[in-house]
């Protein structure tokens, strides 16, 4: 039981959820001033 | 009565102050198409959350979680993690590098341009013009008829107003007007959700109280025997994933769960985003927004989708399902207007408004672009001026999506029709485009008839799964009952059981394999100084 949901498929969703939401701001900051590759039909 | 008119009044008013400064602000086609390739990390991330997000995720799917329960969460982990990072990082970086080499406008012409292929692009654009009309009718059903109940007007009535509005400022501002508009429409989304999360965790006495009430209702002798046909289909109650294999988990795991979240990353009116910004940096930074965005959007839609059960329950010792009259696409409707206070569904019905058209406009303007730059001025090499074929293919698309809404609006289906239409585009993108989209990212010698192969053999399954195999699909759309006079083609054979895998789960496995045995079987056939052009600058 995590969280009140006894089911492991579904709180590892509830939770993957999260992880993955903190993944992309973990991710874009760490690379905020990466990849400025300004270029000039 | 007063407060949603006069919010209404506002919310047009910015609207149409954001759609005059992007017309002023368009000139070229690369303006009406692109944006100028010059768009703000935080506006383009907003705007693709806006648009991934509709109507169709808060109503049609937020109700079957209402249905399902929490087990739709496996969506929102995919939307967040492939529909955002996989598709930022793995998909975004190289088709914005991509389509500046290449110069294309559109997701159909980034295919055909790649593959060298008129008939790529064209054939693109034609799936894109045949069958985003569905996905739009589910998402104009979902904002009309939150309306036509706010504002207690007819369904036909608020459907013509509601295309006209948008019909206006798409075809208006282009790219740019749909983008800055997506924007402001994404922030009343963000505001409207959250308050919907922190309300509905607070009622229920907090976030682990809420899913212990919700997963103590299975065992209410009034739930066990509202819920005893539910049960028989394979559902184990609100946190408990559908018994494995029964009509409930495949419907789940391959209509909503795969469908919608493997389908996200071939969508055009997304894809086309990652080519309006002008370097990886504006990538970089939009993933931060993107997930925070998408979390707050799908997370909570589905989670007090379920937890509506609870409320119903206590407050009319019903479950959600039946409280809306075995409607799906009512519950969320219904609880909203029953539970929260009257300022705040003025709030809401911003927020879905914002959601609708924000959806909306880009599905226009990608059929419109689809019609007027692929098929007629690059496929078909028609001259003329693209921007007005642009506009006209925009105003055929929603007099057909309004037909289709309005069909819509009469039929009543067990997944609901509008998370139906929408996981049959998802899944149609999926099969047609994600193999060969992928081949031209990241496998330089892929030939061009490999490309051709895998995009017919996708649609074409896709087609013949939905229309005639599907037993929801084919039985909501009727076609195979008219020709063959039964309402899906396995009906009361051996092999009906298969007729709940989605068309996703067959369709997509057969487009890869084809795509790699016609290529292993075929020379490459692109020539290397289109090749050396396509990839420069992509390591």
């Amino acid at each position: 039981m995590v969280l009140g949901i006894p089911d492991f498929w579904i709180w590892s969703a509830f939770l993957l959820s999260i992880l993955s939401a903190v993944a992309c701001v973990v991710y874009g900051v760490m690379n905020w001033n990466k990849g400025a590759d300004a270029e000039p039909s | 009565m007063l407060l949603p008119i006069v919010a209404s009044v506002i919310y047009l008013f910015i609207l149409a102050y954001l759609s005059l400064k992007a017309y002023r602000g368009t000139k070229t086609t690369q303006d009406y198409m692109l944006g100028g390739r010059q768009i703000h990390p935080m506006v383009m991330a907003l705007s693709y959350g806006a648009t991934f997000i509709s109507t169709s995720a808060i109503v049609g799917f937020g109700g079957n979680a209402g249905l399902f329960g929490m087990s739709l969460l496996w969506l929102t982990f995919l939307n967040i993690f492939v529909g955002v990072f996989i598709a930022f990082l793995f998909f975004g970086k190289r088709t914005r590098k991509m389509g500046h080499n290449l110069d294309a406008h559109t997701f159909p012409e980034l295919l055909g341009t790649r593959f060298n292929s008129r008939f790529i692009q064209g054939f693109s654009a034609l799936v894109v013009f045949l069958f985003m009309p569905f996905y739009a009718a589910a998402v104009l059903k979902g904002g009309v008829g939150y309306l036509a109940t706010t504002f207690n007007i007819d369904f036909n009535v608020t459907l013509f107003f509601f295309v006209m509005i948008i019909a206006l400022y798409v075809s208006m501002g282009g790219m740019k007007g749909v983008m800055y508009t997506d924007a402001f429409q994404g922030s009343i989304m963000f505001a409207g959700m959250l308050f919907l999360l922190i309300f509905v965790y607070t009622k229920l006495g907090g976030v682990t109280q809420a899913h212990t009430a919700l997963t103590n209702l299975m065992q209410e002798p009034a739930v066990q025997e509202q819920t005893a046909k539910m049960s028989a289909a394979g559902f184990q109650g609100w946190t408990s994933m559908p018994k494995f294999q029964s009509p409930y988990w495949w419907t789940v795991v391959t209509s909503v769960v795969m469908g919608v979240g493997i389908g996200v990353l071939a969508q055009p009116q997304l894809v086309v985003r990652f080519m309006t910004v002008k370097s990886n940096r504006e990538l970089n930074r939009a993933v931060v927004s993107g997930g925070i965005f998408i979390l707050m959007m799908t997370g909570v839609a589905f989670v007090v989708g379920a937890l509506a059960n609870v409320v119903f329950f206590q407050t009319e010792g019903k479950v959600a399902m039946v409280a809306a009259g075995g409607v799906i696409d009512n519950i969320i409707p219904l609880f909203l207007k029953n539970n929260l206070p009257g300022w705040f569904n003025t709030v809401f019905m911003l927020t879905l408004m914002s959601a609708a058209m924000s959806t909306l406009s880009s599905q226009y303007h990608v059929v419109g672009t689809s019609i007027g730059r692929d098929l007629f001025e690059k496929s078909l090499k028609i001259k003329g001026d693209s921007i007005i074929v642009t506009r006209i293919g925009i105003v055929i698309s929603i007099l057909v999506s309004a037909l289709f809404a309005y069909v819509g609006n009469q039929l009543k289906t067990d997944i609901g029709v509008i998370a139906q239409a929408t996981s049959i585009f998802f899944g149609i993108c999926a099969a047609a485009f994600l193999p060969v989209y992928v081949g031209a990212l990241y496998f330089r010698k892929l030939s061009k008839k490999a490309a051709i192969a895998s995009i017919l053999t996708g649609s074409i399954v896709s087609f013949i799964w939905i229309f005639f195999i599907h037993a929801k699909n084919a039985s909501t759309i009727g076609l195979s009952k008219l020709l063959f006079g039964k309402p899906y083609l396995l009906a009361e054979t051996a092999y009906a059981k298969l007729a709940l895998v989605d068309a996703v789960i067959i369709a997509v496995p057969l487009s890869v394999i084809v795509l790699i045995v016609v290529a292993l079987l075929t020379k490459p056939d692109v020539d290397e100084k289109h090749l050396d052009k396509c990839f420069n600058g992509i390591k």
